[in-house]
């Protein structure tokens, strides 16, 4: 399977991801859009992960090239989880602050 | 057209409606419906890949845990299509268009990368994706990384529990 | 001699710093004394230095006494430098004399000002003489620019002495400008010597004259002598002249008698050099010289104001003086500065006298018959007006007669009209002397109880004034009654040496100039006579109202109303332009502009800094785009994109 395939589901995933975020105002949508655009670039980790053991396995039948990018999706994964649990606490606690989960009303920054 | 190829469009074209769906809904529970349906596509994948351990650490961590979550989060706020807030049409636009420009940018961008001309992925086969292998260089190669991530773990639980308290 | 020199303008300066300082603190006495004294003691120096170069024989022509150097800059130098010769210690005697005795006038005449202006009106009196003395003594253009400023600015502060009336401050401005005006020319004549020579001392220019072309001449003389006429009022930059009668009485005798106008004289006679050389100049300045004279001598017929009427009589001798200088007759002129300066401060100071006694009052309609009441005044008025009007032997007659007998052989239609001039002026002066002394008194009641003669500080200069003006004239007797006897014309003779050189004077033959005499002399007297006896009847019941000539007189030919909508209005509607449009529009629209560009964008900016995350995620997303088109710009997106549709 040529590469550029993966590259361009990819792309379009994580241009879908932006998408989200930019059109979106629910807060937890704009968070699931988050979650989406760091799959797309897990699963083109793995692609890429696969296509450089692929070129490496002729050369050497052990090789274990390319095991680096499957291992940052794993450590990517942890790194969501953990962010989703703090994002979504915050989310909890401004919607009980301002019982919207507009992101909108999240315009503090301003002053 | 091999049995690969078509998993590949099949699952390629379910991830993508999935996307979509998860931006069009209205209601932010089917949003996260549709989402699970784009993380099991994307577990497909990595199965194609033979990246198993992935594929099962994507199932029960993303669609499993993170997805209950947010369905959580979202019942919990009793969140539905009346209260979801809209944005103005004209931001909308803007939105799909910046999307859609930095997409086609890229696209263009990789249609013309010479580098990237004949390059394959090893599909079905390969055992590094075998948590066998992964676990070995986890815990030889990225021990200590592993090993600050449960430090981070840590601090996102007790960050959770800061800002989720009462007052 | 050397050390005693820079005397002469020092003790103005100290009298100026003292009264000026001390204003508040000293008695009036206090500052009578040191303001008078300071001037006597100049006076005596002026004596003293006069005696000097009185006995010194023709060799010792002039002597130059440097006290520092001024401006230095590369090879050329202006030295702070005095020059004392016959011409400046002339002038110094008349200035710290006339000076003197109005100082002393003063101190009497000012009496019911409050101390603090008493002194400020002596320190700039004194300020006024030390700018004078500076102006005179000078020994380079440069020097005798400071001076000349100095009185212009002096004359500015004493017109306006009393600035309480917006009117008086209107006035001075008035004098100011019209001075700056001329000043303007003698600043560019002295720029233009600078670049023509590299030197402004009298000696060197002097010396180096001929060097200059005859356009150079032509034009600095020309701008020298608009310089003098704003100094000297003549036409057409006399009419801040009659306006500067808005200061005190003894102000305008000073201004008129022995500083400020004689400046413009003193100027021409001292690089008499440079106008000898250029005759088209002489013949501009003999010129407006004489229309001066008989113009402000038609006006001076109808004022009734009795300063008015001495103001344009001064105007109108200035012209006569101008028409010497313009006819080559440089003696003559500074000769009738001479004379001119003994009655015109005799003028003056008695009509001080009749003011202070009339309490105020100016108008010689309201007047009449003061000789009854101020006998001293009265004898001494009569004589100054016997000697302006030109009767032989009074002064006045011997210095008019040089400069028209001078006229005469230059051209005799010059004569005829100076002879006319000096009618007018016997005219309206026993015009003013019969309404004034003559008559019956036709002021009210409450003024003729306090009619009364002036206190003996004001009646001793008259005394002396009146001596000098009688007598003042047998120092310059023409060569017609006692040859080789004109002791001022030998006594000048160094100074215009080079000048008589290359003019040849044809003489009049003794019994044409007699003829003329005798003739101007008879017609004058007539003058007088129809004069007196015309006015001496006047009872100032009815008010005729003036038709045709007689109102153009009256109202000075409309004079200042011609200035004002030629000049003054056009500038003030200029003025009003660059205020309301340049400026407000213009100027004001440009900073303001940038201030409200600069907020108007800055709000416009803020609105970027919304605060919302979709917002600057946008904005990101559109610069990642915008760095990839810029920076992968070989690969051609664009390319692609038309292969894509």
């Amino acid at each position: 399977m040529p590469i550029q395939y993966y590259i361009y589901f990819c792309l379009a995933l994580f241009s879908i991801g932006i998408i989200g975020v930019l059109t979106r105002r629910n807060a937890i949508i704009v968070f699931m859009c988050i979650e989406l655009m760091l799959n797309a670039v897990n699963l083109l980790l793995v692609a890429f992960s696969k296509m450089h053991y692929g070129a490496a396995l002729a050369a050497n039948p052990n090789t274990t090239a390319g095991i680096d990018g499957q291992l940052f999706v794993f450590f990517i994964m942890v790194v969501a989880a953990a962010e989703v649990s703090v994002g979504l606490a915050i989310i909890v606690m401004m919607y009980r602050n301002t019982h919207s989960v507009d992101i909108n009303f999240l315009n503090r920054l301003k002053n | 057209m091999s049995i690969i190829q078509i998993l590949f469009s099949f699952l390629t074209v379910l991830a993508l409606f999935g996307a979509i769906m998860v931006l069009v809904s209205k209601n932010p529970v089917h949003s996260v419906l549709w989402l699970i349906t784009v993380f099991f596509a994307i577990s497909g994948h990595y199965i194609l890949l033979n990246a198993q351990f992935l594929a099962i650490v994507n199932l029960i961590v993303y669609a499993g845990a993170i997805m209950v979550l947010f369905l959580f989060v979202i019942m919990l706020m009793n969140l539905n299509a009346e209260s979801e807030p809209r944005k103005h049409l004209w931001m909308k636009f803007a939105g799909v268009i910046s999307g859609g420009c930095f997409l086609m940018v890229l696209v263009s961008l990789i249609r013309q990368t010479v580098e990237l001309t004949g390059k394959t992925v090893l599909m079905k086969e390969g055992n590094i994706g075998l948590i066998k292998n992964l676990g070995k260089a986890l815990f030889s190669d990225y021990v200590v990384p592993f090993e600050l991530s449960s430090v981070l773990f840590l601090s996102a639980m007790v960050g959770a529990v800061v800002i989720g308290k009462k007052d | 001699m050397n050390k005693i020199v820079f005397l002469v303008p020092l003790f103005p300066l100290l009298g100026f710093l003292i009264n000026g300082l001390g204003r508040k603190s000293l008695s009036k006495s206090a500052i009578g004394i040191i303001g008078s004294g300071v001037i006597l003691l100049s006076f005596l120096t002026s004596c003293y230095l006069f005696s000097i170069v009185a006995s010194a024989g023709e060799g010792q022509l002039q002597t130059v006494v440097t006290l520092f150097n001024f401006i230095s800059v590369d090879a050329f130098t202006i030295p702070f430098a005095f020059q004392v010769d016959q011409l400046s210690v002339l002038f110094l005697l008349i200035i710290t004399g006339i000076g003197f005795l109005i100082h002393l006038y003063s101190s009497a005449y000012m009496k019911e000002e409050e101390t603090q202006h008493f002194g400020r009106y002596f320190a700039y009196l004194n300020l006024f003489v030390f700018s004078m003395l500076l102006l005179v003594m000078g020994a380079n253009y440069v020097i005798m620019f400071i001076g000349w400023e100095g009185v212009g600015l002096c004359s500015y502060l004493l017109i306006g002495y009393w600035f309480k009336n917006n009117d008086f401050n209107y006035a001075a401005k008035k004098a100011f400008i019209m001075n700056r005006i001329g000043d303007l020319g003698f600043l560019l004549a002295v720029f233009w010597l600078l670049f023509k020579l590299g030197t402004v001392n009298y000696g060197d220019v002097f010396s180096q004259v001929a060097s200059l072309s005859t356009f150079d001449i032509a034009a600095i003389t020309t701008l020298l002598f608009i310089g003098a006429m704003g100094k000297s009022a003549q036409i057409p930059l006399y009419t801040w002249l009659p306006d500067a009668m808005a200061g005190p009485t003894p102000v305008s005798a000073l201004i008129h008698a022995a500083t400020m106008v004689t400046a413009g004289i003193y100027m021409i006679a001292r690089s008499n050099i440079l106008f000898t050389m250029a005759p088209t100049t002489q013949t501009l300045i003999a010129i407006i010289g004489l229309a001066t004279a008989i113009f402000a001598a038609t006006i001076a017929l109808k004022q009734n104001d009795i300063k008015k009427v001495l103001a344009y009589s001064t105007v109108s001798q200035l012209g006569y003086m101008f028409l010497g200088l313009g006819v080559g007759s440089y003696t003559g002129a500074v000769f009738h500065v001479m004379t001119h300066a003994f009655f015109k401060a005799l003028l003056f100071l008695g009509a001080g006298s009749v003011i202070h006694a009339m309490h105020h009052e100016q108008d010689i309609r309201k007047m009449g018959n003061l000789k009854k009441y101020m006998p001293i005044t009265h004898i001494t008025f009569l004589l100054a007006c016997l000697a302006i009007a030109g009767i032989p032997p009074f002064s006045g007659f011997f210095s008019k007669d040089e400069i028209l007998a001078a006229a005469f052989t230059k051209n005799p239609l010059y004569y005829y009209i100076g002879v006319g001039g000096a009618l007018m002026t016997a005219f309206y002066m026993f015009r003013l002397y019969a309404l004034t002394f003559l008559g019956k008194f036709r002021g009210t009641h409450d003024q003729e109880h306090h009619l009364h003669e002036s206190p003996s500080a004001m009646t001793i200069p008259l005394i002396v004034l009146a001596v000098l003006s009688v007598f003042g004239g047998f120092i310059g007797i023409p060569e017609v009654f006692a040859e080789n006897k004109n002791w001022l014309e030998h006594f000048l003779s160094p100074i215009f040496a080079e000048s008589t050189k290359l003019v040849t004077t044809e003489h009049l033959s003794h019994s044409q100039e007699y003829m003329m005499m005798g003739i101007v002399t008879v017609l004058i007297a007539v003058v007088i006579f129809i004069a007196v006896s015309k006015f001496k009847k006047y009872a100032g019941e009815q008010e005729e109202v003036e038709t045709g000539v007689g109102k153009l007189l009256e109202n000075k030919w409309y004079i200042d109303e011609l200035y004002n909508s030629i000049v003054v209005n056009p500038i003030n509607a200029f003025a009003g332009f660059c205020k309301n449009f340049i400026e407000k529009s213009g100027i004001d629209g440009a900073v303001n502009g940038v201030g409200k560009l600069v907020s108007y964008s800055s709000r416009q900016l803020r609105l970027i800094q919304s605060g919302q995350v979709a917002s600057y995620l946008l904005i990101m997303i559109l610069s990642i785009v915008v760095f990839f088109i810029i920076w992968f710009n070989d690969i051609t997106i664009m390319k692609f994109l038309n292969k894509l549709f």
